[in-house]
């Protein structure tokens, strides 16, 4: 007979749930690093899903599209605004499009993309894997021998390595607008004397820099929801719990690599 | 329609079971199983929810693995051999599940060529449709073709599911409760096309079900899952021979009043 087996256990105190929750969330870390070394396995394996791989993209940039660019404008627009005060102290506001560009291109428009493409994507890949885990749809693709993980995670991770950093530099220019328009509409410069301007203090090693930051959060975003959704537990809750592990991990990992990033390109200044 | 008499080879075990064991947490759910499937029959397996009917298919076809015990498929270990040799046994296995689990997201055109497709190299697009038309007639479900999954009852997603693990012609299927929520024609037409199946492509299969009218109609033999083991296995009257109250019930539910 199942019977269910009381648990009386004394209740843990609240600094050992703490500690059993941290070391919960390193042990997912190292999951997910071992997912990251069986994509890099298959990936490379046929068959290679180039349909799927477009579809995933146009997903991808189609659910954040809108949120991006209100977003890209309104951070440019803001941005502009809060920083030329400090800047007119020093009777320094020519300054301001070198300023904004900078803040845009080398920290706002990466960071901002990858925030919200965490919410907008991360979470849905991660509930679409993770209900179809729960209702054993993963499990009837691996049982037909239809190799679930390249179809669903390889697929949507390559499509987000793609369509985040093309997102990430859209929004730079979005949120370049959005200053330039602030700019022209306080300062009355020109768009030509602006973008000079705004593209003067920047170097190579920036943009790359920026590109790079996009490309590695792209890869996170996707293959964190991947994980997510595709080790979700059964039941409903997983579901929810698959959306919201996406997010949460994803933008804990982007906040890192961040500051991983600006350390190493700061080497090859 | 009464089951005729099948060809069964008895000295070819398709699947062998020995000594398997199988628990979550502190509850074992399978604790030492024997079980034989001979080439071309097909089993029934009988037994009261919970009593892990579901985990042994599941551990048949490598989605879940055992605690202790061997299983043999078609002459492959299934614990013991790599991930490759496994997808490989598994094209030869077809999988019915419990809940149907159809691709929510493809039609059910694209459910059924997907396994052709990512399974069958170099196959063509007739040959694909006429695989698909094939199967779907079988079920008789040929006018959902381009519907989705949600748009289909309960019922249409089971036969749906049993064809779509049909398209690859695999030599062992294993029905989860194919006939669970279905009315009685659709039923009576599910163990038709369970004994056409095996007599057309003289496949051998698992049918896990609740239902006496399936099982009797099915079964060339009959295994009843009591207490983690299979305690009484053979024809469908020397199982329900016997006044033990663990297994009448069953029989007395569907047949008598
Ligand atoms: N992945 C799993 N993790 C933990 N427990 C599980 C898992 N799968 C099954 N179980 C447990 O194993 C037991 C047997 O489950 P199983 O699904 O095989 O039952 P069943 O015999 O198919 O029942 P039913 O007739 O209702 O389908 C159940 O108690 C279930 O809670
Ligand atoms: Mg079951």
């Amino acid at each position: 007979m199942n019977t269910i087996k009381s648990t009386t256990r004394p209740m843990p105190s609240r600094l050992s749930r703490a500690k059993d929750s941290v070391s919960d969330f390193f042990l997912m870390l190292y999951r997910v690093y071992a997912f990251v070394l069986r994509f890099f396995k298959e990936v490379l394996m046929p068959p290679y899903d180039l349909k799927e791989i477009v579809r995933q993209c146009y997903e991808t940039g189609v659910r954040s599209f809108t949120l991006i660019t209100l977003t890209g404008f309104i951070v440019g627009v803001i941005f502009t605004k809060q920083s030329r005060p400090s800047l007119t102290g020093f009777g320094a506001t020519s300054w301001l499009p070198s300023l904004v560009s900078i803040a845009i291109m080398k920290a706002l428009a990466p960071l901002v993309t990858a925030l919200i493409a965490a919410g907008k994507v991360g979470s849905s890949i991660g509930a679409e894997l993770g209900s179809m885990r729960v209702t054993e749809q993963i499990d009837a693709m691996e049982v037909s021998g239809t190799k679930p993980f390249k179809f669903l995670v390889c697929t949507r991770v390559i499509a987000t390595t793609i369509t985040i950093p093309l997102l990430s530099t859209y929004v730079a220019f979005i949120a370049l607008l959005g200053g330039y328009l602030n700019v022209s509409a306080n300062e009355g410069t020109t768009y030509t004397t602006f973008m000079e301007q705004a593209f003067d203090p920047l170097t190579f090693v920036d943009f790359w820099a920026s590109l790079s930051k996009a490309i590695v959060f792209g890869f996170t975003i996707g293959i964190v929801g991947c994980y997510q959704g595709f080790n979700a537990d059964k039941g409903t809750e997983g579901v929810g719990k698959a959306a919201n592990g996406a997010v949460v991990t994803a933008m804990f990992l982007v906040f890192i690599e961040e500051v991983l990033i600006v350390q190493i390109a700061g080497w090859f200044r | 329609m009464q089951k005729q008499k099948a060809k069964i080879d008895t000295s070819n075990e398709v699947v062998k079971i020995r000594g398997l064991e199988k628990s979550f947490g502190d509850y074992d759910v399978l604790r030492g199983i024997d079980l034989d499937l001979y080439q071309g029959e097909n089993l029934v397996v009988l037994g009261r929810s919970g009593t892990g009917k579901s985990v042994l298919i599941k551990l048949i076809s490598g989605l879940l693995r055992p605690d202790a015990g061997s299983i043999e498929v078609l002459g492959n270990d299934v614990a013991a051999i790599s991930q490759r040799e496994l997808e490989a046994l598994r094209i030869r296995i077809g999988f019915s599940f419990q809940n149907s689990a159809l691709y929510d997201s493809m039609t059910v055109r694209k459910n059924l060529e997907f396994p052709l497709v990512r399974n069958r190299k170099g196959i063509t697009k007739a040959e694909i449709d006429k695989n698909v038309e094939s199967v779907l007639d079988a079920v008789g479900l040929s006018q959902t073709i381009n519907q989705m999954p949600s748009e289909l009852s309960g019922g249409q997603r089971k036969r749906i599911g049993i064809a779509r693990t049909l398209i690859l012609n695999p030599e062992i299927m294993m029905y989860d409760e194919p006939t669970a929520g279905l009315d009685p024609i659709t039923c009576i037409e599910i163990n038709d096309l369970i004994n056409e199946v095996q007599k057309n492509y003289n496949t051998s299969s698992i049918i896990i079900t609740h239902d006496l009218t399936c099982a009797k109609q099915t079964g060339d033999r009959v295994a009843m899952l009591l207490d983690g083991q299979f305690q009484r296995v053979g024809t469908f009257e020397e199982v329900f021979k016997t006044d033990d109250v663990r297994v009448k019930p069953f029989y007395d539910y569907n047949f008598t009043e």
